[in-house]
C-alpha cells in the first residue's frame, strides 16, 4: 500500500549511543534500527561504536560483536555465517544483502547503516516476519508435479535440460529480492515477487515436470504475476548473483506462447 | 489484525484471473505500432505547418494520411488507456477509488478518442467544407 509518510507510530526516532571502549584505535560507527512491537516507544536508530582491530570482516561479524560486548538486547537472525541460508538478510547502506557476506569495509563513509529488509513486519529489531513470503513461496508448489507413474528409478533428464535449472535452483529465498521490489512494496499483498516468481520459473522450465499447463494457469493473473514491471531491483541486489527479473520475463514468454 | 485465515490462504487470495497476457501483449503491439506512426506523425506536422488552411484540408482528405492519422489517433489513446489503468492498479488500493479512477480512466480515453477520430473523419470526408 503506498503511503508517502509512515504513520506516527513507526516514525524513527533517535536512539541511544554506545561509544567505543577506550583505547580502540580505529572506530567504525554502526547505526541500527531497534524496535520492539511489543513495547509502546517509538522505533530508533541507536549508534554503536565499534572496534574495528576486535571485530571480524563481515558486518555480521560486527553485529555479533555488538551483542557480545555492547548490547546483548539487539536481535537479528544468523545461521550459516557463509551465505547459504539466507537467514541474515537485511539492508545494509540502502542496500538488501546477506551480513555474512557483505565486509563492513565496502560500505563507503564513516557510518554503516542497518535496517531490517524494507516494507515488511518487523518482530524485533532486524528480525522480519517473512510469514507471507514463504507462504507466497509456498502457493507456486515448488516441488515436482507428475501423473505418469513413478519410473523404478530416478526421473531422467539430460544434461541439457539440467542446465536450465543453473542460475534457478541455487536460491537460497534471503528474501533481498522480493523486499526490494517497488512493485511488491505496494502490492505484496497480491504480487508473488521476484523470488516466489524465480521459482515459479524454475518449476515451469523443469523437463521432468508434467504440470507445466496447470502452474501457467496459476500464474496468469494482472496482480500475482504482472505487477513485475521490469524495474530490476531485484537483480540489482541478488546476494547470489541471480537474475528473478530475467525469470519472470521468461515466464511471461511462455504464456505469450500459450496464444500465439 | 483479528484474521485466522491461514497465509497459505492469504497468499492464494481468490485465485489466479485467468487474463493478463492479452492486456500485456497489447501493451506491446501499441507501443511497436506508435514508433513508425509517431515518427510519421512528426514529419507531417513539420510539413503541415509551412501550409495554410486549404492545403492541411487537402492533405488530409487523401486516404493514406486520414488513415494513418485515425490509427495514430486511436492506437495512443489505447496506448494511453493501458498505461493509465497500470498505474492506478499499482498505486490506488481503496476499492471505490480505484472503481472510480478505472472508468474514468476508460470513459475519458474513449470520449476524446471518439472526438478526434469523429474530427479527423470529418474533415478527411467533407474536404474541410460545413
Ligand atoms: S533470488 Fe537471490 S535475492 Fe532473491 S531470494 Fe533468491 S537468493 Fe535471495
Ligand atoms: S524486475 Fe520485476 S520483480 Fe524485479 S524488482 Fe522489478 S518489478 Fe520487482
Ligand atoms: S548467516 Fe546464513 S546467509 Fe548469512
Amino acid at each position: 500500500m503506498v503511503e508517502l509518510a509512515l504513520p506516527k507510530n513507526s516514525r524513527v526516532q533517535k536512539g541511544r549511543h554506545h561509544p567505543a571502549p577506550a583505547g580502540a584505535k580505529s572506530v567504525k560507527t554502526f547505526k541500527v534500527y531497534r524496535y520492539d512491537p511489543e513495547g509502546t516507544e517509538n522505533p530508533r536508530w541507536d549508534t554503536y561504536d565499534v572496534d574495528t582491530d576486535a571485530c571480524g570482516p563481515m558486518v555480521l561479524d560486527a553485529l555479533i560483536h555488538i551483542k557480545n560486548t555492547m548490547d546483548p538486547t539487539l536481535a537479528f537472525r544468523r545461521s550459516c555465517r557463509e551465505g547459504v541460508c539466507g537467514s541474515c538478510a537485511m539492508n545494509i547502506g540502502g542496500r538488501n544483502t546477506l551480513a555474512c557476506t557483505h565486509g563492513w569495509e565496502e560500505v563507503p563513509g564513516q557510518t554503516c547503516t542497518i535496517s531490517p529488509l524494507p516494507h515488511m513486519p518487523v518482530v524485533k529489531d532486524l528480525v522480519p516476519d517473512m510469514t507471507m513470503f514463504y507462504a507466497q513461496y509456498a502457493s507456486i508448489e515448488p516441488w515436482l508435479h507428475t501423473k505418469t507413474p513413478e519410473p523404478q528409478g530416478e526421473w531422467l533428464q539430460t544434461p541439457e535440460d539440467r542446465e536450465k535449472l543453473d542460475g534457478l535452483y541455487e536460491c537460497i529465498l534471503c528474501a533481498c529480492c522480493t523486499t526490494s521490489c517497488p512493485s511488491y512494496w505496494w502490492n505484496g499483498d497480491k504480487y508473488l515477487g521476484p523470488a516466489a516468481l524465480l521459482h515459479a520459473y524454475r518449476w515451469l522450465i523443469d523437463s521432468r515436470d508434467e504440470a507445466t499447463g496447470e502452474r501457467l494457469d496459476d500464474l496468469e493473473d494482472p496482480f500475482k504475476l504482472y505487477r513485475c514491471h521490469t524495474i530490476m531491483n531485484c537483480a540489482q541486489v541478488c546476494p547470489k548473483g541471480l537474475n528473478p527479473a530475467k525469470a519472470i520475463a521468461e515466464v511471461k514468454k511462455m504464456l505469450v506462447d500459450r496464444v500465439v | 489484525m483479528a484474521d485466522f485465515r491461514t497465509p497459505f490462504s492469504r497468499a492464494h487470495g481468490l485465485g489466479a484471473a485467468g487474463h493478463g497476457v492479452g492486456h500485456w501483449i497489447t501493451e506491446r503491439v501499441t507501443s511497436i505500432a506508435l514508433i513508425p506512426l509517431v515518427l510519421w506523425g512528426v514529419f507531417a506536422v513539420l510539413r503541415l505547418a509551412r501550409s495554410d488552411y486549404d492545403m492541411a484540408v487537402a492533405w488530409l482528405a487523401s486516404p493514406v494520411n486520414a488513415v494513418l492519422l485515425a490509427l495514430l489517433t486511436v492506437i495512443s489513446f489505447m496506448h494511453m488507456n493501458s498505461g493509465m489503468r497500470v498505474v492506478i492498479e499499482d498505486y490506488i488500493h481503496r476499492r471505490v477509488t480505484k472503481a472510480a479512477l478505472l472508468l474514468l480512466n476508460l470513459f475519458v480515453c474513449v470520449l476524446f478518442g471518439a472526438l478526434a477520430l469523429f474530427s479527423i473523419l470529418k474533415v478527411a470526408l467533407s474536404g474541410g467544407a460545413y
